[in-house]
């Protein structure tokens, strides 16, 4: 094959994905001074993060004074079933409200208290209403915001250019090389640092609510770059995505409906979630409908079961459902019709009426909506230092839903848009820094940017006849059926099979048409990472041999001592992946008197 | 199977085996050399929107077929198109608002270059939007904290609900139907951009050279195309256009005025359309 002559960068830091935590870490490179660049997928402002609804948890405590870091902190580590990495829990609780006001400073409007001050709403397994939002559009506000600060910075963006490779000068980061989607051409990236903050994985499965862009290409670019993954079985399948009709399934409902007040209901009209509390948190929960109604205004009053955690809700309304309570078409019903007013509503939840209205016809202030759970998040992901953002290669960073470690076992509401902004942060000012230490541009092999090249156009001159689009569809259905909500183990080990003779089958896609804007050719690409996430996953719920947060095993339905202290951590080795069990992190003595205090 | 429950999806390429309904699209092929429409024939299922059809399409037919699409729930504006001459978002396009038994056209929108297929250049946008000046807020309160009540934000929040999804630009005769002007007109996505800036409860910053002179808000003539096909209903000509023009002739004129705004932070001259 011709080897082309590529378009080649020289930067400092280049940021992989524009949503919340790529936005705000070329904010922080950049204002560091060191040159900086933006790549990402889409067009800039279109980033998974557009679709946040309900709010970004901080400990403002303009609603409830009573609020502070530590009461946040204690709940992000109950609601994660204590597996997360504690020091990156403190970080988040700490800093989020800066983080927060910081936003504002760039010219946010989130909805206001009477008082004037920024408004916060409630949510799952938040003590206190922690929430700032603008209505049931707060990614939308938050990614504005940061793009027009980013673009008023003069920060380089690198629009629909998909980075595919990672670079490496003996063990650091030198680099990374990808193509323009519009031309198809190749573009090279020389860097002394390189931050991921690609997003999340729930391409891989069927019923998701995600966009194109999810098929977890930061996690299997840092895994072929040689850094740990952790967590990769701990899967958030949010308990509220729209079921019907078809074409719509997976979509989200914001736990905001149930934080303003609608409740779950089963098909006749009971508000089951009263039979689905679980011992961790009977102290905390109220057990009758007059004291969870009483909550919202005051929480001297126990948390209604409705915002529980959303793995125990997700798992409640599965198995409400399955027991032939559920709705007609295989959910159960959320209703805030008959418990708040029209205007409210709408006021409150103005895209959810709209969803509802214009793709199911289904009026939410005056019936109630069919839902049911969808894969919403990868808690997993890339391994990395707390402090730094730093992976365990050097000179990668990583930061948002590709990094793991902040939600351990289950992430709570609102918590992914604080850790965007929190770790984005220190992933750009940490890139930054590293960069300023390595004096002369690493070296890349341009022998290995050819044989790289060369993979990329592979499927062009393959007469194989495979259809993506055919792979992606048994993907789904595969990850969809055996490493789905609850696992057990022979459905995975069949998993692990599909995914073998997929990733034979992966070779063989033929591509028809030229490089120029091909998206059968873009997913044939984007295949080999989805295929990679799976696996990992997939011997991640393996290798965990019981049920905690994200992760529920029919044949290991309890939680374990043993696997209450160990991430599952995976690493690449000659092209395999490799498993191991590796203690956490050990929480400080003055951390832990916090979780000994009666509630 | 575990036990999740699971009724049929309509994965992109695979009809349900109760689908019965056949619909032809004829779509746009080609790039910037030339191009042509071609139909497809593919089954339609229940609650169907347009993109799930080119989904299918994409998937079953004509795998090179370029479409931009992200969050398919109406929120990001990535799916513009013209729907038989109308600019709307496929993903928010419901088949059962149309006529299935007559040829469906999907064409790209017309006011940008077209890439290929339903995809177009639409960097105009970007490029406009960095001369805004930024926004430069005035400093806390005495205690440190900022604030604003909700009554003076409604109305700015109404802006911040663009979605970017350009066919406001789109439907824009001042440059749809004039390419030069894309010299001397940013158009109405940057006039609501405009609006939200001047009338942010804590804005300082001076945009009357530009507003005056470089966005040319003297094109538009309150046809209110715009208005009609946003998506996020939005009152471009009511609430940003109408005021931003009556703020050019009173203030540029008279920097007392402009002064005194930005000073009070309050502006209650101008009605909301609601």
């Amino acid at each position: 094959m011709a080897t082309e002559t590529y378009e080649t960068h020289e930067y400092d830091v280049i940021v992989l994905g524009a949503g919340g935590a790529g936005l705000r870490a070329a904010i922080e490179a950049s204002a560091a001074g060191v040159k900086t660049a933006l790549v990402c997928k889409s067009l800039l402002g279109k980033a998974h993060t557009v679709m946040a609804e309900g709010g970004i948890a901080a400990a403002l405590g303009n609603v409830w004074p009573e609020d502070n870091w530590k009461v946040h902190f204690r709940d992000t580590m109950r609601g994660g079933k204590m597996l997360n990495n504690w020091r990156m829990a403190q970080i988040h609780a700490q800093e989020a409200p800066d983080r927060v006001l910081e936003l504002e400073e760039w010219g946010a409007l989130f909805d206001r208290t009477k008082d004037g001050l920024i408004l916060q709403r409630d949510f799952g397994g938040h003590r206190y209403a922690r929430l700032a939002h603008v209505g049931d559009r707060t990614g939308l506000e938050m990614i504005r915001t940061l793009q027009q600060h980013a673009v008023h910075k003069g920060i380089d963006v690198f629009m629909e250019c998909n980075v595919q490779q990672l670079l490496k000068d003996g063990d650091k980061i030198a680099g990374a090389f990808g193509y323009w989607r519009e031309s198809g051409k190749f573009v090279l990236f020389k860097a002394k640092a390189v931050v991921l903050a690609t997003g999340g994985i729930g391409k891989s499965w069927k019923v998701n609510s995600n966009s194109w862009e999810c098929t977890g290409d930061g996690i299997a670019l840092a895994l072929r770059a040689g850094a740990d993954l952790i967590d990769m079985e701990m899967v958030q399948f949010h308990p509220t995505g729209m079921i019907w009709p078809p074409s719509v399934r997976g979509l989200l409902v914001t736990e905001g409906v149930r934080g303003d007040g609608g409740t779950l209901r089963n098909a006749s009209g009971e508000r089951f979630m009263f039979r689905y509390i679980p011992e961790f948190f009977k102290a905390e929960t109220a057990d009758n409908e007059a004291e969870a109604d009483a909550w919202y205004e005051d929480k001297s009053n126990r948390r209604t079961p409705d915002l529980l955690p959303r793995d125990e809700v997700a798992r409640a309304i599965n198995s409400e459902s399955k027991s032939g309570r559920g709705s007609p078409h295989g959910g159960v019903f959320l209703d805030i019709a008959t418990r708040r007013p029209a205007d409210y509503i709408k006021k409150r939840l103005p895209s959810m009426y709209t969803q509802f209205m214009e793709l199911a016809n289904v009026d939410i202030t005056k019936e109630a909506m069919e839902i049911g759970p969808t894969c919403h998040y990868a808690m997993g992901g890339v391994r990395v230092d707390a402090d730094t953002a730093a992976t365990t290669v050097q000179g990668l960073f990583a930061a948002g839903e590709v990094a793991a470690g902040l939600h351990g076992a289950n992430r709570l509401g609102g918590n992914s848009l604080s850790d965007l902004v929190v770790f984005g942060r220190r992933a750009g000012q940490c890139a930054a820094e590293y960069a300023k230490t390595v004096t002369s541009q690493p070296t890349i092999d341009a022998g290995e940017v050819d044989h790289i090249a060369n993979g990329l156009l592979r499927p062009f001159d393959t007469n194989g006849g495979e259809n993506p689009y055919a792979i992606h569809a048994d993907l789904q259905d595969c990850m969809q059926n055996n490493v789905g909500l609850i696992r057990i183990e022979k459905e995975m080990l069949e998993a692990v099979d599909v995914i073998g003779s997929l990733k034979k089958r992966l070779p063989k896609v033929t591509v028809v048409g030229s490089r120029q804007y091909n998206p059968g050719w873009h997913l044939a690409l984007d295949l080999q990472n989805m295929l990679t996430v799976s696996e990992a996953c997939t011997r991640a719920a393996l290798t965990r041999k019981e049920s905690r947060g994200g992760h529920t095993r029919d044949d290991y339905p309890n939680t374990d001592a043993h696997f209450a202290t160990v991430n599952i951590v995976i690493r690449p080795k000659d092209g395999e992946l490799t498993l191991s069990e590796e203690p956490l992190l050990e929480m400080p003595d003055d951390l832990k008197a916090l979780f000994e205090e009666a509630h | 199977m575990a036990a999740v429950a699971e009724s049929p999806a309509a994965a992109p390429g695979s009809a349900s085996p109760a689908s019965t309904q056949n619909v032809t699209f004829r779509i746009w092929r080609g790039d910037a050399a030339g191009g042509s429409y071609q139909e497809y024939t593919t089954p339609l299922d229940e609650g169907m929107v347009v993109l799930d059809v080119i989904h299918r399409i994409q998937a079953t037919q004509a795998h090179d077929l370029a479409v931009r699409w992200n969050c398919k729930a109406g929120k990001c504006g990535s799916c513009s198109a013209e729907i038989n001459g109308k600019p709307r978002l496929m993903c928010m396009t419901r088949m059962d608002t149309l006529d299935p038994t007559q040829v469906i056209t999907i064409s790209p929108i017309k006011t940008f270059p077209l890439i290929k297929d339903l995809v177009t250049d639409v960097s105009f946008n970007f490029e406009r939007a960095k001369e805004v000046p930024a926004f430069k807020p005035k400093p806390p309160d005495p205690d440190g904290k900022r604030r604003m009540y909700q009554e003076d934000i409604d109305r700015v929040q109404e802006f911040h609900k663009c979605i970017e999804c350009f066919l406001c630009q789109n439907v824009c005769h001042v440059i749809r139907d004039h390419e030069d002007n894309k010299q001397s007109f940013a158009g109405p996505r940057i006039f609501v951009r405009l609006a939200a800036l001047e009338m942010h409860p804590l804005d300082t910053n001076d945009r009357r050279e530009l507003l005056k002179a470089k966005v040319g808000l003297g094109y538009c003539n309150i046809t209110k195309c715009c208005t009609e096909v946003c998506p996020e209903h939005i009152h471009i000509t009511d609430n940003a256009i109408i005021p931003l023009k009556e703020r050019v002739v009173t203030e540029y004129y008279d920097p007392l005025a402009w002064l005194a705004r930005k000073l009070t932070s309050r502006d209650r001259r101008t009605g909301i359309v609601e």
